[in-house]
Protein backbone atom coordinates (compact mmCIF):
# COMPACT_ATOMS: atom_id res chain seq x y z
CA UNK A 1 0.00 0.00 0.00
CA UNK A 2 1.31 3.43 -0.91
CA UNK A 3 2.51 5.94 1.66
CA UNK A 4 -0.26 8.40 0.68
CA UNK A 5 -2.94 5.81 1.40
CA UNK A 6 -1.41 4.88 4.75
CA UNK A 7 -1.23 8.55 5.68
CA UNK A 8 -4.92 9.04 4.82
CA UNK A 9 -5.90 5.93 6.82
CA UNK A 10 -4.02 7.37 9.80
CA UNK A 11 -5.65 10.81 9.47
CA UNK A 12 -9.15 9.29 9.21
CA UNK A 13 -8.53 7.19 12.33
CA UNK A 14 -7.23 10.20 14.27
CA UNK A 15 -10.17 12.33 13.16
CA UNK A 16 -12.57 9.59 14.30
CA UNK A 17 -10.86 9.54 17.69
CA UNK A 18 -11.34 13.30 18.06
CA UNK A 19 -14.88 13.24 16.75
CA UNK A 20 -16.62 10.14 18.01
CA UNK A 21 -14.92 8.68 21.08
CA UNK A 22 -17.29 10.40 23.45
CA UNK A 23 -20.50 9.75 21.54
CA UNK A 24 -23.13 8.14 23.81
CA UNK A 25 -23.40 4.84 21.84
CA UNK A 26 -19.62 4.39 22.02
CA UNK A 27 -19.63 4.99 25.78
CA UNK A 28 -22.68 2.83 26.55
CA UNK A 29 -21.85 -0.17 24.36
CA UNK A 30 -18.08 0.15 24.22
CA UNK A 31 -17.25 1.09 27.82
CA UNK A 32 -20.22 0.85 30.23
CA UNK A 33 -21.53 -2.48 28.95
CA UNK A 34 -18.30 -4.55 29.27
CA UNK A 35 -17.45 -2.93 32.61
CA UNK A 36 -20.96 -3.62 33.94
CA UNK A 37 -20.61 -7.29 32.98
CA UNK A 38 -17.21 -7.51 34.65
CA UNK A 39 -18.56 -5.99 37.86
CA UNK A 40 -21.61 -8.26 37.78
CA UNK A 41 -19.43 -11.34 37.55
CA UNK A 42 -17.09 -10.07 40.23
CA UNK A 43 -19.93 -9.41 42.67
CA UNK A 44 -21.44 -12.84 41.96
CA UNK A 45 -18.25 -14.79 42.61
CA UNK A 46 -15.25 -12.71 43.78
CA UNK A 47 -13.20 -15.80 44.75
CA UNK A 48 -12.80 -17.36 41.30
CA UNK A 49 -12.96 -14.07 39.49
CA UNK A 50 -9.45 -14.29 38.04
CA UNK A 51 -10.49 -17.31 35.96
CA UNK A 52 -12.94 -15.07 34.13
CA UNK A 53 -10.44 -12.32 33.34
CA UNK A 54 -9.26 -13.66 29.92
CA UNK A 55 -12.86 -14.02 28.77
CA UNK A 56 -13.83 -10.61 30.07
CA UNK A 57 -10.86 -8.99 28.32
CA UNK A 58 -11.89 -10.73 25.09
CA UNK A 59 -15.46 -9.51 25.57
CA UNK A 60 -14.18 -5.98 26.08
CA UNK A 61 -12.29 -6.23 22.79
CA UNK A 62 -15.43 -7.44 21.04
CA UNK A 63 -17.84 -4.85 22.42
CA UNK A 64 -15.56 -1.81 22.34
CA UNK A 65 -14.47 -2.27 18.71
CA UNK A 66 -17.87 -3.19 17.27
CA UNK A 67 -19.58 -0.38 19.21
CA UNK A 68 -17.10 2.15 17.87
CA UNK A 69 -17.56 0.96 14.27
CA UNK A 70 -21.29 1.54 14.55
CA UNK A 71 -20.51 5.11 15.56
CA UNK A 72 -17.73 5.93 13.09
CA UNK A 73 -19.49 4.39 10.11
CA UNK A 74 -23.20 4.84 10.72
CA UNK A 75 -23.04 8.43 12.00
CA UNK A 76 -21.19 9.33 8.83
CA UNK A 77 -23.50 7.35 6.58
CA UNK A 78 -26.45 9.20 8.07
CA UNK A 79 -25.09 12.75 7.79
CA UNK A 80 -23.32 12.14 4.48
CA UNK A 81 -19.79 12.83 5.68
CA UNK A 82 -18.65 9.33 4.63
CA UNK A 83 -19.54 10.38 1.10
CA UNK A 84 -17.40 13.47 1.56
CA UNK A 85 -14.44 11.23 2.45
CA UNK A 86 -15.03 9.30 -0.76
CA UNK A 87 -14.78 12.54 -2.73
CA UNK A 88 -11.20 13.05 -1.52
CA UNK A 89 -8.28 11.22 -3.12
CA UNK A 90 -8.63 8.24 -0.79
CA UNK A 91 -9.78 4.87 -2.09
CA UNK A 92 -12.90 3.28 -0.67
CA UNK A 93 -10.73 0.57 0.90
CA UNK A 94 -8.57 3.31 2.44
CA UNK A 95 -11.61 5.00 3.98
CA UNK A 96 -12.81 1.69 5.42
CA UNK A 97 -9.36 0.81 6.78
CA UNK A 98 -9.22 4.22 8.46
CA UNK A 99 -12.55 3.49 10.12
CA UNK A 100 -11.39 0.02 11.19
CA UNK A 101 -8.17 1.44 12.62
CA UNK A 102 -10.15 4.08 14.54
CA UNK A 103 -12.32 1.37 16.09
CA UNK A 104 -9.31 -0.77 16.91
CA UNK A 105 -7.52 2.12 18.68
CA UNK A 106 -10.64 2.82 20.75
CA UNK A 107 -10.83 -0.89 21.61
CA UNK A 108 -7.14 -0.90 22.52
CA UNK A 109 -7.63 1.98 24.95
CA UNK A 110 -10.60 0.39 26.72
CA UNK A 111 -9.01 -3.07 26.71
CA UNK A 112 -5.74 -1.66 28.07
CA UNK A 113 -7.59 -0.03 30.97
CA UNK A 114 -9.51 -3.25 31.76
CA UNK A 115 -6.39 -5.44 31.44
CA UNK A 116 -4.10 -3.21 33.50
CA UNK A 117 -6.76 -2.72 36.19
CA UNK A 118 -7.34 -6.50 36.37
CA UNK A 119 -3.62 -7.27 36.54
CA UNK A 120 -3.01 -4.72 39.28
CA UNK A 121 -6.16 -5.49 41.28
CA UNK A 122 -5.73 -9.26 41.21
CA UNK A 123 -1.93 -9.39 41.19
CA UNK A 124 -1.78 -11.31 37.91
CA UNK A 125 1.86 -10.45 37.24
CA UNK A 126 2.72 -13.76 35.57
CA UNK A 127 1.21 -12.86 32.19
CA UNK A 128 3.15 -13.27 28.97
CA UNK A 129 2.96 -9.75 27.54
CA UNK A 130 4.20 -10.80 24.07
CA UNK A 131 1.49 -13.46 23.73
CA UNK A 132 -1.08 -11.03 25.06
CA UNK A 133 -0.16 -8.35 22.52
CA UNK A 134 0.09 -10.88 19.67
CA UNK A 135 -3.45 -11.97 20.49
CA UNK A 136 -4.99 -8.60 21.28
CA UNK A 137 -3.69 -6.55 18.35
CA UNK A 138 -5.05 -8.78 15.55
CA UNK A 139 -8.23 -9.32 17.60
CA UNK A 140 -8.82 -5.57 17.84
CA UNK A 141 -8.47 -5.19 14.07
CA UNK A 142 -10.52 -8.31 13.42
CA UNK A 143 -13.52 -7.32 15.54
CA UNK A 144 -13.31 -3.77 14.29
CA UNK A 145 -13.52 -5.23 10.75
CA UNK A 146 -16.46 -7.39 11.84
CA UNK A 147 -18.16 -4.27 13.18
CA UNK A 148 -17.48 -2.49 9.88
CA UNK A 149 -18.97 -5.38 7.91
CA UNK A 150 -22.16 -5.31 9.97
CA UNK A 151 -22.41 -1.52 9.97
CA UNK A 152 -22.25 -1.08 6.21
CA UNK A 153 -25.39 -3.22 5.95
CA UNK A 154 -27.53 -0.62 7.73
CA UNK A 155 -27.72 3.15 8.00
CA UNK A 156 -28.58 4.12 11.56
CA UNK A 157 -26.36 3.68 14.65
CA UNK A 158 -29.11 1.92 16.62
CA UNK A 159 -29.70 -0.49 13.74
CA UNK A 160 -26.00 -1.29 13.65
CA UNK A 161 -25.84 -1.86 17.43
CA UNK A 162 -28.89 -4.13 17.26
CA UNK A 163 -27.51 -6.10 14.33
CA UNK A 164 -24.11 -6.42 16.03
CA UNK A 165 -25.73 -7.90 19.14
CA UNK A 166 -26.52 -11.13 17.34
CA UNK A 167 -22.89 -12.20 16.71
CA UNK A 168 -21.76 -10.50 19.94
CA UNK A 169 -23.97 -12.56 22.22
CA UNK A 170 -23.54 -15.72 20.18
CA UNK A 171 -19.79 -15.41 20.65
CA UNK A 172 -19.98 -14.37 24.30
CA UNK A 173 -21.87 -17.57 25.14
CA UNK A 174 -20.08 -19.99 22.81
CA UNK A 175 -16.46 -18.87 22.66
CA UNK A 176 -15.24 -19.64 26.15
CA UNK A 177 -15.82 -16.26 27.77
CA UNK A 178 -17.73 -17.76 30.72
CA UNK A 179 -17.80 -21.49 29.96
CA UNK A 180 -14.71 -23.30 28.62
CA UNK A 181 -15.16 -24.44 25.02
CA UNK A 182 -14.19 -28.03 25.89
CA UNK A 183 -17.17 -28.27 28.26
CA UNK A 184 -19.71 -27.36 25.54
CA UNK A 185 -21.81 -30.08 23.86
CA UNK A 186 -20.03 -31.36 20.70
CA UNK A 187 -22.37 -29.58 18.26
CA UNK A 188 -21.87 -26.21 20.00
CA UNK A 189 -18.14 -26.88 20.24
CA UNK A 190 -17.99 -27.19 16.44
CA UNK A 191 -19.72 -23.83 16.14
CA UNK A 192 -17.29 -22.32 18.65
CA UNK A 193 -14.35 -23.36 16.49
CA UNK A 194 -15.60 -21.27 13.58
CA UNK A 195 -16.18 -18.16 15.71
CA UNK A 196 -13.19 -15.82 15.98
CA UNK A 197 -13.69 -14.86 19.65
CA UNK A 198 -12.78 -18.46 20.56
CA UNK A 199 -9.22 -17.80 19.36
CA UNK A 200 -9.04 -14.45 21.15
CA UNK A 201 -10.14 -15.99 24.46
CA UNK A 202 -7.79 -18.93 23.93
CA UNK A 203 -4.79 -16.70 23.14
CA UNK A 204 -5.45 -14.53 26.19
CA UNK A 205 -5.80 -17.62 28.41
CA UNK A 206 -2.41 -18.85 27.21
CA UNK A 207 -0.94 -15.37 27.86
CA UNK A 208 -2.32 -15.63 31.41
CA UNK A 209 -0.55 -18.99 31.87
CA UNK A 210 -3.51 -21.28 31.32
CA UNK A 211 -3.70 -24.19 28.88
CA UNK A 212 -5.12 -23.37 25.48
CA UNK A 213 -7.43 -25.47 23.35
CA UNK A 214 -5.04 -25.00 20.42
CA UNK A 215 -1.45 -23.81 20.10
CA UNK A 216 -1.25 -20.03 20.50
CA UNK A 217 0.43 -19.78 17.09
CA UNK A 218 -2.77 -21.18 15.58
CA UNK A 219 -4.83 -18.64 17.53
CA UNK A 220 -2.73 -15.80 16.16
CA UNK A 221 -2.67 -17.09 12.57
CA UNK A 222 -6.44 -17.61 12.55
CA UNK A 223 -7.05 -14.12 13.93
CA UNK A 224 -4.74 -12.50 11.39
CA UNK A 225 -6.13 -14.55 8.49
CA UNK A 226 -9.73 -13.58 9.29
CA UNK A 227 -9.03 -9.83 9.07
CA UNK A 228 -8.90 -9.58 5.25
CA UNK A 229 -11.71 -12.14 4.98
CA UNK A 230 -13.97 -9.65 6.78
CA UNK A 231 -12.58 -6.51 5.16
CA UNK A 232 -13.14 -7.75 1.62
CA UNK A 233 -16.94 -8.14 1.82
CA UNK A 234 -17.21 -4.96 3.91
CA UNK A 235 -15.45 -3.04 1.13
CA UNK A 236 -17.70 -4.59 -1.51
CA UNK A 237 -20.86 -3.80 0.45
CA UNK A 238 -19.75 -0.23 1.04
CA UNK A 239 -18.92 0.14 -2.66
CA UNK A 240 -22.36 -1.13 -3.54
CA UNK A 241 -23.94 1.57 -1.37
CA UNK A 242 -22.11 4.30 -3.23
CA UNK A 243 -20.72 3.12 -6.54
CA UNK B 1 -5.30 21.78 -24.83
CA UNK B 2 -6.89 19.36 -22.36
CA UNK B 3 -10.58 19.93 -21.79
CA UNK B 4 -11.71 20.29 -18.20
CA UNK B 5 -14.41 17.67 -18.79
CA UNK B 6 -15.07 15.40 -21.78
CA UNK B 7 -18.09 13.14 -21.72
CA UNK B 8 -19.32 10.77 -24.40
CA UNK B 9 -22.31 8.48 -24.31
CA UNK B 10 -22.52 8.68 -20.51
CA UNK B 11 -25.40 6.52 -19.33
CA UNK B 12 -26.70 5.42 -15.95
CA UNK B 13 -29.52 2.98 -15.35
CA UNK B 14 -31.02 2.28 -11.95
CA UNK B 15 -33.12 -0.88 -11.79
CA UNK B 16 -34.05 -0.56 -15.45
CA UNK B 17 -34.84 3.16 -15.19
CA UNK B 18 -32.74 5.53 -17.27
CA UNK B 19 -31.36 8.25 -14.98
CA UNK B 20 -28.90 9.56 -17.55
CA UNK B 21 -29.37 8.52 -21.16
CA UNK B 22 -26.21 8.75 -23.23
CA UNK B 23 -25.12 12.36 -22.85
CA UNK B 24 -22.17 14.02 -24.61
CA UNK B 25 -20.58 17.34 -23.71
CA UNK B 26 -17.29 19.13 -23.17
CA UNK B 27 -16.31 21.84 -20.71
CA UNK B 28 -13.44 24.21 -21.49
CA UNK B 29 -10.98 25.17 -18.78
CA UNK B 30 -11.94 28.46 -17.14
CA UNK B 31 -15.65 28.14 -17.94
CA UNK B 32 -18.53 28.22 -15.51
CA UNK B 33 -20.59 25.45 -17.05
CA UNK B 34 -24.18 25.22 -15.93
CA UNK B 35 -25.99 21.92 -15.87
CA UNK B 36 -29.57 22.97 -15.72
CA UNK B 37 -32.68 20.91 -15.35
CA UNK B 38 -35.70 20.18 -13.19
CA UNK B 39 -35.45 17.85 -10.21
CA UNK B 40 -34.97 14.27 -11.33
CA UNK B 41 -33.43 15.32 -14.64
CA UNK B 42 -30.18 13.46 -13.87
CA UNK B 43 -27.95 16.35 -12.77
CA UNK B 44 -26.78 14.83 -9.50
CA UNK B 45 -26.36 11.39 -11.10
CA UNK B 46 -24.12 12.98 -13.72
CA UNK B 47 -22.06 14.78 -11.10
CA UNK B 48 -21.70 11.55 -9.12
CA UNK B 49 -20.39 9.76 -12.20
CA UNK B 50 -17.99 12.59 -12.97
CA UNK B 51 -16.62 12.60 -9.43
CA UNK B 52 -16.19 8.84 -9.08
CA UNK B 53 -19.06 8.29 -6.64
CA UNK B 54 -21.03 6.28 -9.15
CA UNK B 55 -20.00 4.00 -12.00
CA UNK B 56 -21.62 4.70 -15.37
CA UNK B 57 -23.65 1.90 -16.93
CA UNK B 58 -21.91 2.81 -20.19
CA UNK B 59 -20.01 5.65 -21.80
CA UNK B 60 -16.81 7.49 -20.98
CA UNK B 61 -15.86 10.50 -18.94
CA UNK B 62 -12.52 12.17 -18.50
CA UNK B 63 -11.92 14.96 -16.03
CA UNK B 64 -8.87 17.20 -16.47
CA UNK B 65 -7.44 14.57 -18.79
CA UNK B 66 -7.89 11.69 -16.32
CA UNK B 67 -10.07 8.79 -17.31
CA UNK B 68 -12.71 8.36 -14.61
CA UNK B 69 -12.71 4.63 -15.23
CA UNK B 70 -9.22 3.95 -13.88
CA UNK B 71 -7.59 7.25 -12.81
CA UNK B 72 -10.14 8.33 -10.22
CA UNK B 73 -7.72 8.99 -7.36
CA UNK B 74 -5.43 11.10 -9.59
CA UNK B 75 -8.42 13.06 -10.84
CA UNK B 76 -9.71 13.65 -7.31
CA UNK B 77 -6.45 15.38 -6.44
CA UNK B 78 -7.11 17.90 -9.21
CA UNK B 79 -10.78 18.68 -8.62
CA UNK B 80 -12.95 19.64 -5.67
CA UNK B 81 -16.58 18.80 -5.02
CA UNK B 82 -19.25 20.70 -3.13
CA UNK B 83 -22.09 18.21 -2.60
CA UNK B 84 -25.68 19.28 -2.34
CA UNK B 85 -25.66 18.88 1.42
CA UNK B 86 -23.12 20.61 3.66
CA UNK B 87 -21.64 17.44 5.10
CA UNK B 88 -18.65 18.58 7.12
CA UNK B 89 -18.11 17.27 10.64
CA UNK B 90 -20.47 18.79 13.21
CA UNK B 91 -18.14 17.91 16.08
CA UNK B 92 -15.09 19.64 14.61
CA UNK B 93 -14.46 23.37 14.45
CA UNK B 94 -14.33 25.16 11.09
CA UNK B 95 -10.55 25.27 11.36
CA UNK B 96 -10.21 21.57 12.25
CA UNK B 97 -12.55 20.59 9.41
CA UNK B 98 -10.36 22.40 6.89
CA UNK B 99 -7.12 21.05 8.38
CA UNK B 100 -8.54 17.51 8.14
CA UNK B 101 -9.41 18.05 4.48
CA UNK B 102 -5.91 19.46 3.88
CA UNK B 103 -4.49 16.28 5.43
CA UNK B 104 -6.53 14.05 3.13
CA UNK B 105 -5.49 16.06 0.08
CA UNK B 106 -1.86 15.66 1.10
CA UNK B 107 -0.95 19.28 1.79
CA UNK B 108 2.40 19.46 3.60
CA UNK B 109 1.88 19.71 7.38
CA UNK B 110 3.57 23.15 7.60
CA UNK B 111 1.08 24.59 5.07
CA UNK B 112 -2.17 23.12 6.37
CA UNK B 113 -3.00 25.58 9.12
CA UNK B 114 -1.99 28.62 7.07
CA UNK B 115 -4.10 27.47 4.10
CA UNK B 116 -7.08 26.73 6.37
CA UNK B 117 -6.85 30.17 7.99
CA UNK B 118 -6.45 31.86 4.60
CA UNK B 119 -9.66 30.19 3.39
CA UNK B 120 -11.53 31.04 6.58
CA UNK B 121 -10.63 34.69 6.00
CA UNK B 122 -11.58 34.51 2.29
CA UNK B 123 -14.95 33.00 3.12
CA UNK B 124 -15.64 35.37 6.02
CA UNK B 125 -15.51 32.65 8.68
CA UNK B 126 -12.28 33.52 10.46
CA UNK B 127 -14.01 35.01 13.51
CA UNK B 128 -15.81 31.69 14.00
CA UNK B 129 -12.86 29.44 13.17
CA UNK B 130 -12.88 27.71 16.57
CA UNK B 131 -16.66 27.23 16.71
CA UNK B 132 -18.05 23.80 16.00
CA UNK B 133 -19.49 23.31 12.51
CA UNK B 134 -22.83 22.34 14.13
CA UNK B 135 -23.20 25.90 15.45
CA UNK B 136 -22.77 27.57 12.03
CA UNK B 137 -25.70 29.09 10.14
CA UNK B 138 -26.80 27.43 6.91
CA UNK B 139 -24.95 30.01 4.80
CA UNK B 140 -21.78 29.61 6.89
CA UNK B 141 -22.00 25.83 6.56
CA UNK B 142 -22.27 26.17 2.79
CA UNK B 143 -19.30 28.55 2.72
CA UNK B 144 -17.16 26.16 4.78
CA UNK B 145 -18.17 23.24 2.55
CA UNK B 146 -16.97 25.21 -0.46
CA UNK B 147 -13.79 26.23 1.37
CA UNK B 148 -13.13 22.54 2.09
CA UNK B 149 -13.53 21.74 -1.60
CA UNK B 150 -10.87 24.26 -2.63
CA UNK B 151 -8.38 23.61 0.17
CA UNK B 152 -6.03 21.86 -2.26
CA UNK B 153 -6.32 24.59 -4.93
CA UNK B 154 -8.22 22.48 -7.48
CA UNK B 155 -8.35 23.32 -11.17
CA UNK B 156 -11.99 22.30 -11.38
CA UNK B 157 -14.83 22.65 -8.88
CA UNK B 158 -18.08 20.68 -9.01
CA UNK B 159 -20.93 22.52 -7.29
CA UNK B 160 -24.14 20.58 -6.84
CA UNK B 161 -27.10 22.91 -6.23
CA UNK B 162 -24.97 25.30 -4.18
CA UNK B 163 -27.68 27.77 -3.19
CA UNK B 164 -30.53 25.38 -2.36
CA UNK B 165 -32.00 26.26 1.01
CA UNK B 166 -30.07 29.51 1.42
CA UNK B 167 -31.73 32.85 2.12
CA UNK B 168 -31.50 35.61 -0.49
CA UNK B 169 -28.47 37.34 1.04
CA UNK B 170 -26.51 34.12 1.58
CA UNK B 171 -27.31 32.97 -1.96
CA UNK B 172 -26.14 36.29 -3.40
CA UNK B 173 -22.89 36.13 -1.39
CA UNK B 174 -22.33 32.62 -2.63
CA UNK B 175 -22.83 33.65 -6.24
CA UNK B 176 -20.23 36.40 -5.94
CA UNK B 177 -17.93 33.86 -4.35
CA UNK B 178 -18.37 31.52 -7.32
CA UNK B 179 -17.57 34.38 -9.68
CA UNK B 180 -14.46 35.11 -7.61
CA UNK B 181 -13.36 31.49 -7.98
CA UNK B 182 -13.66 31.79 -11.71
CA UNK B 183 -11.52 34.91 -11.50
CA UNK B 184 -8.86 32.73 -9.90
CA UNK B 185 -8.90 30.49 -12.97
CA UNK B 186 -10.94 27.65 -11.47
CA UNK B 187 -13.30 25.90 -13.88
CA UNK B 188 -16.73 25.50 -12.32
CA UNK B 189 -19.27 22.80 -13.13
CA UNK B 190 -22.51 23.94 -11.59
CA UNK B 191 -25.77 22.05 -11.34
CA UNK B 192 -28.80 24.11 -10.48
CA UNK B 193 -32.49 24.29 -11.07
CA UNK B 194 -32.50 28.07 -10.58
CA UNK B 195 -32.66 29.58 -14.08
CA UNK B 196 -31.75 33.06 -12.92
CA UNK B 197 -28.70 31.76 -11.09
CA UNK B 198 -27.48 29.94 -14.19
CA UNK B 199 -28.07 33.06 -16.29
CA UNK B 200 -26.01 35.23 -13.95
CA UNK B 201 -23.13 32.84 -13.44
CA UNK B 202 -22.64 30.55 -16.39
CA UNK B 203 -20.66 31.04 -19.56
CA UNK B 204 -22.26 27.93 -21.08
CA UNK B 205 -25.36 25.99 -20.17
CA UNK B 206 -26.63 22.52 -20.92
CA UNK B 207 -30.35 21.92 -20.45
CA UNK B 208 -30.99 18.44 -19.12
CA UNK B 209 -34.45 16.89 -19.18
CA UNK B 210 -35.20 13.26 -18.32
CA UNK B 211 -31.54 12.30 -18.59
CA UNK B 212 -30.99 13.87 -22.02
CA UNK B 213 -29.27 17.11 -23.00
CA UNK B 214 -31.79 18.94 -25.13
CA UNK B 215 -29.83 22.16 -25.69
CA UNK B 216 -26.33 23.42 -24.93
CA UNK B 217 -24.97 26.89 -25.61
CA UNK B 218 -24.19 30.26 -24.07
CA UNK B 219 -27.06 31.83 -22.09
CA UNK B 220 -27.41 34.63 -24.66
CA UNK B 221 -27.63 32.17 -27.58
CA UNK B 222 -30.17 30.05 -25.73
CA UNK B 223 -32.22 33.15 -25.04
CA UNK B 224 -31.92 34.26 -28.66
CA UNK B 225 -33.44 30.95 -29.69
CA UNK B 226 -36.54 31.91 -27.72
CA UNK B 227 -36.76 35.34 -29.33
CA UNK B 228 -39.28 35.16 -32.15
CA UNK B 229 -40.22 38.82 -32.61
CA UNK B 230 -38.66 42.07 -31.34
CA UNK B 231 -40.62 43.51 -28.44
CA UNK B 232 -40.70 46.91 -26.74
CA UNK B 233 -42.41 48.07 -23.58
CA UNK B 234 -43.58 51.67 -23.28
CA UNK B 235 -44.63 53.67 -20.23
CA UNK B 236 -46.39 56.97 -20.93
CA UNK B 237 -46.13 59.89 -18.53
CA UNK B 238 -49.91 59.99 -18.12
CA UNK B 239 -52.22 56.96 -17.81
CA UNK B 240 -53.75 56.27 -21.23
CA UNK B 241 -56.32 53.47 -21.06
CA UNK B 242 -56.93 53.57 -24.83
CA UNK B 243 -53.24 53.69 -25.83
CA UNK B 244 -52.88 50.04 -26.78
CA UNK B 245 -55.96 50.07 -28.96
CA UNK B 246 -55.08 53.35 -30.66
CA UNK B 247 -51.45 52.36 -31.24
CA UNK B 248 -52.58 49.02 -32.61
CA UNK B 249 -54.56 50.87 -35.31
CA UNK B 250 -51.41 52.81 -36.28
CA UNK B 251 -49.16 49.70 -36.29
CA UNK B 252 -50.95 47.04 -38.37
CA UNK B 253 -47.80 44.83 -38.60
CA UNK B 254 -47.41 44.62 -34.81
CA UNK B 255 -49.36 43.14 -31.91
CA UNK B 256 -50.02 45.79 -29.27
CA UNK B 257 -51.30 44.96 -25.80
CA UNK B 258 -51.79 46.63 -22.45
CA UNK B 259 -49.96 45.06 -19.49
CA UNK B 260 -50.85 46.88 -16.23
CA UNK B 261 -49.91 50.53 -16.85
CA UNK B 262 -47.56 49.63 -19.70
CA UNK B 263 -48.01 49.05 -23.40
CA UNK B 264 -46.19 46.23 -25.11
CA UNK B 265 -45.59 46.09 -28.84
CA UNK B 266 -44.57 42.75 -30.37
CA UNK B 267 -43.21 42.58 -33.92
CA UNK B 268 -43.00 45.27 -36.57
CA UNK B 269 -39.95 47.31 -37.46
CA UNK B 270 -38.59 48.75 -34.20
CA UNK B 271 -37.73 52.16 -35.77
CA UNK B 272 -41.26 52.52 -37.17
CA UNK B 273 -42.75 51.44 -33.84
CA UNK B 274 -40.75 54.04 -31.90
CA UNK B 275 -41.59 56.78 -34.36
CA UNK B 276 -45.30 55.90 -34.10
CA UNK B 277 -45.21 55.85 -30.30
CA UNK B 278 -43.50 59.26 -30.06
CA UNK B 279 -45.89 60.77 -32.64
CA UNK B 280 -48.90 59.37 -30.76
CA UNK B 281 -47.67 60.78 -27.45
CA UNK B 282 -47.13 64.24 -28.99
CA UNK B 283 -50.60 64.20 -30.58
CA UNK B 284 -52.42 63.47 -27.35
CA UNK B 285 -50.28 65.91 -25.40
CA UNK B 286 -48.24 63.65 -23.13
CA UNK B 287 -44.72 62.31 -23.03
CA UNK B 288 -42.98 58.95 -22.93
CA UNK B 289 -41.57 58.07 -19.49
CA UNK B 290 -39.60 55.01 -20.66
CA UNK B 291 -39.09 52.66 -23.57
CA UNK B 292 -37.50 49.28 -22.95
CA UNK B 293 -36.50 46.60 -25.37
CA UNK B 294 -37.88 43.31 -24.04
CA UNK B 295 -35.40 40.45 -24.19
CA UNK B 296 -36.41 36.85 -23.58
CA UNK B 297 -35.23 35.42 -20.28
CA UNK B 298 -33.58 32.07 -19.77
CA UNK B 299 -36.94 30.94 -18.46
CA UNK B 300 -38.50 31.79 -21.84
CA UNK B 301 -35.71 29.81 -23.52
CA UNK B 302 -36.23 26.90 -21.14
CA UNK B 303 -39.96 26.83 -21.78
CA UNK B 304 -39.50 27.03 -25.53
CA UNK B 305 -36.69 24.46 -25.74
CA UNK B 306 -38.04 21.92 -23.27
CA UNK B 307 -41.77 22.39 -23.64
CA UNK B 308 -41.94 22.20 -19.83
CA UNK B 309 -43.65 24.63 -17.52
CA UNK B 310 -41.30 26.97 -15.64
CA UNK B 311 -42.92 25.54 -12.49
CA UNK B 312 -40.98 22.34 -13.18
CA UNK B 313 -37.85 24.30 -12.30
CA UNK B 314 -39.35 26.19 -9.41
CA UNK B 315 -39.99 23.13 -7.22
CA UNK B 316 -37.40 22.60 -4.50
CA UNK B 317 -35.99 19.17 -3.90
CA UNK B 318 -38.08 17.06 -1.62
CA UNK B 319 -41.23 18.57 -2.99
CA UNK B 320 -40.86 21.89 -1.22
Amino acid sequence: MRYESLRSIYHIAIKDMKTYYFKPPAISWGIVFPIAWILAFYLRNPRNFEELIPGLIAMTVLFSTTAMEAVVINFELRVGSLERLLLTPVTLTGVLLGKILGGAIFGLMITAVVTIASVLALGLYHINVIYLLLTLLPSLLLFSALGALLCVLVKEVFEAQTLANLPRFLMVFLCGVFTPVYSLPPALRQIAYVLPLTYTVDGIRVAFGEAGIVNIAIDIVVLIALIPILILPATRLLARRFI
Amino acid sequence: MVKAIEVSGLTKHYDGLVAVGGIDFEVEEGDIFGFLGPNGAGKTTTIRMLTGLSKPTSGNASVLGYDMGYEIVKAKKAFGVVPEISNMYDELSGLDNLIFMAQLYGLPSRERRARAEELLKTFGLFERKDSRFATYSRGMKRALTIAAAVVHRPRLLFLDEPTVGLDVVAARNLRSLIQRLRGEGITVFLTTHYLEEADILCSRIALLVKGKIIAMDTPSTLKAKAEEKPAVEIVFKAPLPQAAEQLGQRLPDAVVMKVNDKVRVYGGDTAIVLEAVLKYAREIGTGVASVNSLKPTLEDAFVKLTGLSPLAMAAEKGGK
